[in-house]
């Protein structure tokens, strides 16, 4: 039998070769689940991972990649952030709604504007949004130790019915014939967040997740703060002899996730999505937490995994258009990615030692 | 008698039926988290059980059978989180919400095709003649056996914590597996069992869900009811009768706001669908305020993994 023998100090090797195993073990047991469903598991592994890039319909697929993985990658380096720090903030999908609805509501409040400070406006705004809704259990967590964990998440839920209430109440269409859904922006060009450079599927939000990875690395190796928030997840008691504050550093970590939670959710209103309607959200800020693992926490790290992971998202939309997989089995896939990491992960900090007779 | 529309014996009677999915589910986390494992992924491991118990019963035909179906999928889905965190040694936090994404996608791709199909039906344990008692009938013999049996687990769990060898095994292992080693328990492996049956009992609330209580399968079942199941062991002070209490609160004041949606009040449909969550926060402030660090009743090993030296 093998037994595990903890190392001395964690593996520089596991610790950059973790996700690409992992990503090789997901395709060969995602291969098994694809050939269960009856799929030729090769043929859409292709589609999922090397159509998008180098396929026919690569020039557009392309594009998409980045528009994807822009808000997974920004709502994925607020959460690592926290995440380092041992503050767990699950409830990204919420502040990426709310940030949604604050950053639209303040442009359509004053449409039909052609004032070019207005989406400047809105970008605070969206950043807002994000930032207050992640107050409130950052804020119940200093004042009344209440767990960060439940309560973000708790607030995803309420999230959904505001966006629920938005679309068919309070930010509907006036001129929409009563269907559910606010004013599109792409009739509101001072408002919209139009692509930038089209090819490359860069919008603001992309722009805002690439500057972001880059302050968030020297934010965390260069910066006070970001060593604070490195002591504080690894060693809790040598950050207090040290003055660091707990309150301060959830009050920043979730304040940060949220800001940038919101912000992502600002650009894709205004963007891709193009209105604020009932299922607007799609998941993001949960694949996101995917995304910060496979990222190893580190900024720069989330951005290779944000492009993996939208890459899954757009070869996925094309295995379900093209061969017929379901977009559950993608769910499943991104899951599945997440438990080998975890699992391969043990190799940083332990290696298998055969264990012969006594030890 | 009527207050506004709602019929208090109804209330109390329907409440009693909806809060079992939560009550199984937090009864089961209990255990876990008393063995100082946090397993988040609660809501995972009830929507599988929702959809496996489903399957099973329209496979069988056997509503029964069907719960066993939805004990077994939960079991099943918590051992990948056992296998991880505890031969793996992977970060609780992280695996546990991993579980509730991957069994949410398993579900949706395992549930395509069940939409639309009415389960055999979960019917009332015992006769009529006592069933239409007034008053005392609807709340206490009106109910399906999976009312009386979760109640049932509340009192086994309790005694068995309190006053049992196994229980104070889990105890030990939850609140010091260093000591617990040292006295020779295998702690993974005694961790690995507690898992396996929390998932059990999360798979079979969630049975419950789309077997009783919805009765079909949707995507998306069981709506956070696995995190609100996680919030009433923290309220509950990780103990089964508080648990209970917790659940039972819960559960009114579900029915009590969808009461209110069909009574036609005049708070809007969307601000009493909030309610269940609001509440939860609302709870969960009330039970941590002032209480710093451990002194809540939490196992002190919670959420630390353990791996034995030597």
């Amino acid at each position: 039998m093998f037994r595990l023998e903890k190392r001395p100090t964690p593996s520089k090797f596991w610790l950059y070769a973790t996700p690409p195993v992992a990503v090789i073990l997901t395709m060969i047991a995602g291969g098994i689940l694809f050939a269960a469903m009856g799929k030729n598991p090769f043929e859409v592994i292709r589609t999922i991972f090397w159509d998008p890039i180098f396929g026919e319909f690569a020039f557009y697929l392309r594009g998409q990649l980045l528009v994807k993985a822009g808000p997974l990658i920004l709502i994925a380096i607020g959460l690592a952030l926290g995440f380092r720090a041992g503050i767990w903030n699950i409830g990204a999908e919420g502040q990426y709604i709310i940030g949604a609805i604050v950053g639209a509501g303040v442009g359509l409040a004053v449409f039909p504007t052609e004032s070019r400070w207005i989406f400047p406006v809105m970008v605070i705004a969206g950043a807002f949004g994000g930032w207050a809704w992640a107050m409130i259990p950052a804020i119940l967590k200093t004042k009344f130790n209440t767990n960060e964990i439940l309560v973000s998440l708790m607030l995803v839920y309420v999230a959904e019915t505001i966006l629920a209430k938005a679309s068919t109440g309070f930010l509907k269409n006036p001129e929409g014939m009563g269907f559910p859904g606010s004013r599109n922006f792409s009739s509101f060009p001072a408002a919209q967040n139009d692509f930038l450079y089209e090819p490359l599927g860069l919008h603001w939000g992309g722009v805002a997740a690439l500057v972001t990875a880059v302050l968030a690395f020297i934010l965390l190796t260069r910066h006070q703060a970001g060593f604070q928030i490195r002591l504080a997840g690894q060693a809790p008691r040598a950050a207090r002899f040290h003055g660091v504050s707990p309150t301060r550093l959830v009050v920043l970590c979730m304040g940060i996730s949220g800001a940038l939670a919101g912000l992502a959710g600002m650009f894709e209103v205004t963007g891709p999505a193009g209105q604020i309607s009932i299922d607007f959200n799609t998941g993001y800020g949960f694949t996101a937490i995917i995304v910060a693992f496979l990222g190893r926490l580190n900024p720069l790290g989330i951005v290779l995994a944000g492009f993996l992971m939208a890459l899954t998202y757009v070869g996925g939309e094309m295995a379900s258009t093209n061969l017929g997989l379901p977009d559950a089995a993608i769910q499943v896939f991104q899951g599945m990615l997440l438990f080998f990491l975890l699992a391969v992960d043990v190799l940083t900090n332990y290696r298998f030692r055969l264990a012969v007779g006594a030890h | 008698m009527d207050l506004g529309g709602i019929n208090p014996v109804i209330l109390i009677a329907t409440l009693m039926a909806s809060a079992v999915p939560i009550l199984m589910a937090a009864l089961g986390e209990t255990v876990v988290e008393r063995s100082g494992v946090l397993n988040l992924g609660v809501e995972g491991m009830m929507i599988i059980g929702a959809l496996g118990g489903f399957i099973v019963a329209v496979q069988t035909g056997s509503p029964v059978l069907g719960f066993v179906g939805g004990a077994v999928a939960g079991a099943l889905l918590s051992l990948i989180f056992a296998a991880l965190t505890q031969v793996f040694l992977a970060n609780q936090v992280a695996t546990g919400l991993a579980l509730t994404l991957f069994g949410l996608g398993v579900s949706s791709l395992g549930g395509q095709g069940y939409n639309g199909i009415k389960p055999p039906p979960t019917g009332q344990l015992l006769p009529d003649a006592l069933a239409d008692l007034p008053v005392v009938g609807p709340i206490l013999f009106g109910h399906d056996w999976m009312v009386y049996f979760s109640i049932l687990m509340t009192a086994v769990l309790w005694w068995v914590l309190k006053s049992t060898r196994i229980g104070l095994i889990i105890r030990a292992v939850g609140e010091s597996h260093e000591a617990a080693h040292a006295l020779g328990y295998k702690v993974n492996r005694i961790r690995l069992m507690c898992i396996a049956f929390g998932g059990a009992m999360a798979g079979m609330g969630g049975a419950y869900i789309s077997l009783a209580r919805v009765p079909q399968w949707v995507d998306g079942i069981t709506a956070g009811a696995g995190w609100i199941a996680l919030a009433i062991v923290v309220f509950a002070s990780w103990r089964p009768w508080r648990v209970l209490i917790g659940a039972y609160l819960f559960g009114g004041i579900t029915v009590l706001q969808l009461n209110l949606q069909v009574a036609g009040s005049a708070i809007p449909v969307e601000y009493l669908s909030m309610a269940p969550y609001l509440i939860t926060i609302l709870v969960l402030v009330i039970m941590s305020a002032g209480r710093k660090g451990k002194a809540n009743g939490a196992p002190a090993s919670l959420g630390q993994n353990f791996h034995a030296s030597r």
